[in-house]
């Protein structure tokens, strides 16, 4: 500690070099906590408690191909099933193809059933959705969003399902309820839904009647979810539709996941930016010390041992790049509710940043080693010949 | 003459810049006396800042025994050479050669840092040498707000504040006008004469040299004569 007011009087040696260093180190460990706890949440998809009770059933092979409606009493049969509901991708957007809208044909039912408690509907709009085939039940967000008013006729335009009555791929539907939901995470993953009959959809299409996309099973004990998934699709085995049932946050990931190989993207732009931070501070520091070769050959003279130059070299690029990460991933930590915005269905932890620290650690040991040895071998009667 | 705390017998020193071999000291042999005021004088490339980095621990001879305050530097290593310099010589330089971004006092306690000294015995030590050298007031001052005297009693005091047995002093008034190079070496004056440091000075200027009480002239690698002044 006795050395810190040295390190630190060192560091802002160069105020405007430090802080432009500083600055860009700081967005680039802002860059790699954002990102670093997106791949955490692709890596850890069971982090959380949230809908640790929900499983997913969908295609063995593929989560584009149907399954037959059939299957919905063989799987409310298994042991440990509570619930059992139906789904269906509808694939739509209002107007523009960028308004995209989470539509989703779902069975009433069973569906408010297997999701109690986790939305907020008013008595009025449930019995008003219950009583219209054609309603459609909209998160208050969407609602906003489009300044849509109960009692307004939305068209939808599906980008999949004809309608078997015209072809067309717009379908209408009358907004009789809002709702939201009670859990702030859930109300950002909510906030693109609009929910609708699945009876309308399964009648309405103009192929496809009697399957569905996807069911979702609520379970009575979360820790026997991977039992209860394993007799679900032990049910199926060697049928002509196979299944794979799996935790609802994995399907989500999953999901997200068909966009690509998100973990190695992400993995990649981590690579580059902690290459690009090689670089950027490696040179601050093998100019820093440079800078200071006739400095250090006086502290050698008066006595600082080669360990204690040594130390002293690499305690400064510590010190730079932790607090560069103290700053950075705090405000990566800080901008996790925007994110959480941005990617619905991914849980963020915090956890994640703690890896930053250690990068920070790695980046410093790397930068400041070469000018620290540097330092370490400086030989005191050149250093000073230049400057006595 | 009293007990010898510098003592050079048959000292070489030869640099190897590429293939070409320069003999810089050649068999000098040197008593310095405890609380001698020795001025090292003599043309460019004759051989003084050399001698002084020997004398200081800051080089290696070639050849040749050097013993300064009782320890031989030719047996140590470069680990318990750092050590011995941090607990015997103080070193000035004729640029100061202060640390720009800290403060006079956060400069004097440099040496300091390498004892077990607790945060505010250092402070207190370095406020004391800033005293000594008369320049207290400006504790709280950056090199780049002193005037080179001022900067230079700094230096002397970052030199005295771990109270070494030896000073060295190459060309400390260099870069100095001449009243404040007087004052400095008035100042080195007090310290030799009534705290009894033994001081080895290199200079080219005959008038800073009148300040020591032995003047040593040198003249390619070798010690022309010696002159004990009357104190």
């Amino acid at each position: 500690m006795k050395y810190f007011p040295l390190l630190w009087a060192t560091l802002w040696r160069k105020k405007t070099r430090t802080i432009f260093t500083l600055l860009s180190m700081i967005v680039a460990f802002l860059l790699f906590g954002i990102l670093e706890t997106v791949d955490y949440a692709f890596a850890h998809p069971s982090g959380g408690a949230t809908g640790a009770d929900k499983l997913i059933t969908t295609n063995k092979y593929s989560i584009t191909l149907a399954l037959p409606f059939s299957y919905t009493q063989q799987i409310r049969s298994v042991p440990g099933v509570a619930e059992v509901t139906w789904i269906s991708w509808f694939g739509a957007y209002y107007q523009e193809s960028k308004n995209f809208i989470f539509a989703l044909p779902v069975d009433t039912g069973t569906y408010f059933n297997l999701h109690k408690d986790e939305f907020i509907v008013s008595a009025e709009h449930m019995q008003a959705y219950r009583n219209t085939r054609t309603g459609a039940l909209v998160s208050s967000k969407l609602m906003k969003k489009f300044g849509w008013k109960v009692g307004d006729k939305v068209p939808l335009h599906s980008t999949i399902w004809t309608q078997k009555k015209d072809g067309s791929l717009d379908w209408i539907f009358d907004i009789v309820g809002t709702f939201d939901a009670k859990d702030p995470t859930q109300a950002s993953q909510q906030a693109q839904t609009l929910l609708f009959h699945y009876d309308l959809f399964d009648e309405g299409r103009s192929f496809g009647k009697g399957t569905v996309g996807w069911f979702e099973e609520r379970v009575d004990d979360p820790t026997q979810s991977a039992a209860t998934s394993s007799k679900i699709d032990a049910l199926f085995a060697n049928s002509s539709n196979e299944t794979k049932t799996q935790p609802a946050k994995e399907f989500a990931l999953a999901f997200i996941k068909q966009l690509g190989d998100i973990g190695f993207v992400l993995r990649a732009i981590l690579g580059a930016v902690f290459f690009t931070l090689l670089f950027l501070t490696g040179n601050t520091m093998m100019q820093s010390v440079r800078e200071r070769i006739p400095e250090l050959a006086v502290l050698k003279t008066i006595g600082f041992g080669d360990g204690i130059v040594l130390g002293l070299v690499i305690g400064e690029s510590l010190l730079l790049c932790l607090i560069a990460a103290a700053i950075g991933l705090g405000l990566s930590f800080l901008a996790l509710p925007i994110i959480r915005l941005g990617l619905q269905g991914v849980e963020l932890s915090p956890t994640a940043l703690i890896p930053g620290f250690g990068a920070a650690v790695l980046l410093a040991l790397i930068v400041g080693t070469p000018p620290a040895l540097r330092a370490m071998r400086l030989n005191i009667v050149d250093a000073l010949a230049d400057k006595r | 003459m009293s007990e010898a705390i510098v003592s050079l017998r048959n000292v070489d020193k030869r640099y190897v810049r590429g293939k070409q071999s320069v003999e810089v000291l050649k068999g000098l042999s040197l008593d310095i006396a405890k609380g001698e005021f020795v001025a090292l004088m003599g043309p460019s490339g004759s051989g003084k800042t050399t001698l002084l980095n020997l004398i200081g621990g800051l080089d290696t001879a070639t050849a040749g025994e050097i013993t300064v305050a009782g320890q031989r530097l030719d047996k140590l290593g470069s680990g318990a050479l750092a050590r011995w310099r941090a607990r015997h010589v103080g070193f000035v330089f004729q640029f100061y050669n202060l640390m720009p971004m800290l403060t006079a006092q956060r400069n004097v306690e440099l040496p300091l840092l390498l004892t077990n000294l607790t945060g505010s015995q250092r402070k207190a030590n370095a406020l004391a040498a800033l005293t000594l050298v008369g320049i207290a007031d400006r504790a709280k001052h950056k090199p780049n707000e002193l005037s080179g005297g001022q900067a230079q009693r700094v230096a002397i005091a970052r030199a005295l504040v771990a109270d070494p047995t030896l000073l060295v002093c190459d060309e400390p008034t260099g870069d100095l006008d001449r009243k404040s190079a007087d004052e400095v070496l008035h100042l080195l004056q007090i310290l030799n004469r009534e705290h009894g440091k033994t001081i080895v000075m290199v200079t080219h200027d005959p008038k800073a040299a009148e300040f020591a009480s032995r003047q040593l002239h040198m003249d390619k690698g070798a010690l022309l004569e010696a002159a004990t002044l009357a104190a």
